[in-house]
């Protein structure tokens, strides 16, 4: 009974240390309430504002405030109030399943290259680096481009192209990771190669890959935005870079159409960062000083 | 190097392949139509009736002997129409690398003197602005602020057409008044980067052994900073603007599209409404190799502030 507290102990602290670092930092506590808040905007807003985004409603360039629309309508007289409620939905959903796809890739390519070494570290660091040497912009509008604005295409575009920092971050916790005991251990008690990748190294080096990819959500949102604005978003659904995409020709008439979804991007991105940078300060306790 | 630029080319081609779509049936339908025995034709005219790997070879030697193809939009070699843009882009991309890292280095080495000061707390702002605004948006802000309600900057372009003189610093100080803009929307993103690193290495070196000696030696703050620390804190912010250079290229596609900076990014804009896919695949070629060279610059500036890297 006294052994077995003894052991339980510490594995259950750190998780709650690293809940208590993070709750009292006030900059990563609002980033978060920022996030939730925009998140329940874009699923649960539309209930209470039923405006069709696409709906024609009133005269186009309306200015914000004006005839009761708060933040003005766009070319088309589309409301850009109800554009932006509507718009969180899919710019977030992107956001994170790019940052997914690209942690997926990221991970998989990292540890594979930081476990085996060799020839197989050689290669796939050969890979990581080529796609740190990409324009990473370029190589997604052109797979966008190739093969159609859908909303897959561009989460896969977004994902394909920026796991390289992933990668790198995984590739160095194994190179460090593996050299340690209880790896050692693990592998003397007869734990095959999966299992050391994925249930003994990968939970040890987890850490910093959760960081890297909370600021990769943060990215991708901005990078989806950038190919909306050059013309490449899904025409069927609305997200905050499609607002300012279309609304882009008419920027120095009507300043609103644009300035709005660039706030909201602007707002989301920084509650991600904050989060981010909380992430880092809870679990990274070294760089706590910093 | 070399390297880098076949998988790009590679990468090309097996993109163009796998692209939902027969190109033989886009240039037949640009064509008004064919029958079978001419779309034959043309499938034998394009080499596209070959196996995979020799038309894989094919592209690649023609890649290499500088021939990226036809651009339809424009009906040019798409090389000349890449010549014609491209000193844009690299004065573009190089003068808002060089500003963001001068911009960086001196913020980073003022916040590190005070670290939890008012102008530590004003850098870290400043990054989380530069990482959360997407530059089109700052660009777009800008524009309307400095063109538009204040007219001090031209709202796009690159020279002024109706300025007649010969006189070669006329069309210098008309440039630099139309660059100003595009290169400080760009350098946004990246001096924030920068000061953050830089000040994070300063910190660093600061604190290190010989930095009290040259203290202690009687040598002016003024050196100690500058001739002292700051040589010895500089190679983790040139190594990550080394790679940050893609991004640089990447943001500067978006801000050519801002400003109609005439450049590879407009070009790149326009060939995707025209659906000129030679001309995107050769921009995407091109600006790897300014990123793979822009690299190598980088790696002989760690070499030459730190002998002790070999490349």
């Amino acid at each position: 009974m006294l052994e077995n507290e003894e052991i339980e102990e510490p594995t259950i602290k750190p998780v709650k240390e690293i809940f208590q670092t993070f709750f009292k930092s006030y900059s990563a506590v609002t980033g978060l309430v920022i996030l939730i808040g925009i998140a329940v905007m874009g699923f649960i807003g539309p209930l209470f504002y039923p405006t069709d985004p696409f709906d024609m409603v009133w005269m186009p360039f309306s200015p914000p405030g004006a005839d009761g629309f708060l933040l003005g309508t766009d070319y088309l007289g589309r409301d850009i109030l109800s554009q932006i409620i509507n718009g969180a939905r899919v710019s977030i959903a992107i956001g994170f399943s790019a940052a997914l796809v690209s942690c997926f890739i990221g991970v998989g390519i990292g540890s594979f290259a930081g476990f085996y070494g060799g020839w197989v570290e050689e290669t796939l660091m050969r890979i990581t680096e080529f796609f740190q040497v990409l324009p990473t912009l370029l190589f997604a509008m052109v797979i966008v481009a190739l093969f159609g604005s859908s909303v897959l295409s561009i989460t896969l575009a977004i994902g394909a192209v920026s796991w390289a920092s992933v990668a790198r971050i995984t590739r160095s916790e194994f190179l460090r990771i593996k050299e340690l005991d209880f790896v050692l251990a693990s592998r003397s008690s007869g734990s095959n190669n999966m299992a050391l990748i994925f249930r003994v190294i990968l939970p040890n080096a987890a850490a910093p890959i959760i960081v890297q990819s909370a600021l990769l959500v943060g990215a991708a949102i901005t990078f989806e935005a950038g190919l909306a604005f050059l013309g490449l978003s899904d025409p069927n659904v609305i997200s905050w870079g499609q607002v300012i995409g279309s609304n882009r020709v008419y920027i120095l008439d009507a300043t609103y159409t644009v300035t709005f979804p660039g706030i909201a991007i602007f707002i989301t991105v920084l509650a991600i960062s904050l989060v981010g940078d909380g992430l880092n300060d809870a679990l990274n306790p070294k760089l706590r000083s910093r | 190097m070399l390297f880098v630029l076949l998988v790009v080319v590679v990468l090309n081609f097996l993109m163009l392949h796998l692209a939902p779509g027969d190109i033989a049936d886009t240039i037949a339908q640009t064509m008004g139509g064919a029958d079978e025995q001419d779309m034959a034709e043309l499938r034998q005219q394009y080499g596209l009736d070959q196996p995979f790997f020799i038309q894989l070879f094919n592209y690649v030697i023609r890649v290499a002997l500088l021939d990226f193809g036809h651009s339809h939009f424009y009906n040019l070699p798409v090389f000349d129409l890449i010549m014609e843009r491209f000193p844009a882009t690299l004065l573009l991309v190089f003068s808002a690398q060089i500003l963001s890292l001068f911009v960086g280095i001196l913020l980073g080495v003022y916040a590190a003197q005070n670290p939890n000061g008012l102008s530590s707390l004003f850098v870290n702002m400043f990054s989380l602005f530069g990482y959360a605004a997407p530059v089109f948006w700052t660009g777009i802000l800008l524009l309307i602020a400095f063109s538009l309600h204040i007219p001090i900057f031209p709202v796009s372009g690159m020279r002024d057409i109706t300025i007649e003189t010969d006189n070669f610093f006329v069309h210098f100080f008309d440039v630099l008044r139309h660059l100003f803009l595009p290169m400080i929307t760009l350098a946004s993103i990246f001096f924030a980067y920068y000061s953050r690193l830089c000040r994070a290495s300063m910190l660093e070196v600061l604190g290190a052994d010989f930095v009290r000696t040259a203290k202690a030696k009687g040598l002016s703050k003024k050196d100690v900073l500058l001739k002292h620390a700051l040589k010895n804190s500089l190679s983790p912010v040139i190594t990550f603007a080394g790679l940050s250079f893609s991004a640089v290229v990447s943001g500067a596609i978006l801000v050519e599209t801002v400003y109609s900076w005439p450049g590879l990014g407009t070009l790149a804009f326009n060939s995707i409404i025209s659906r000129d896919t030679p001309v995107l695949l050769g921009i995407l070629i091109f600006s790897t190799l300014m990123v793979t060279v822009g690299n190598l610059l980088t790696d002989l500036t760690l070499k030459a502030l730190d002998p002790r890297i070999k490349i």
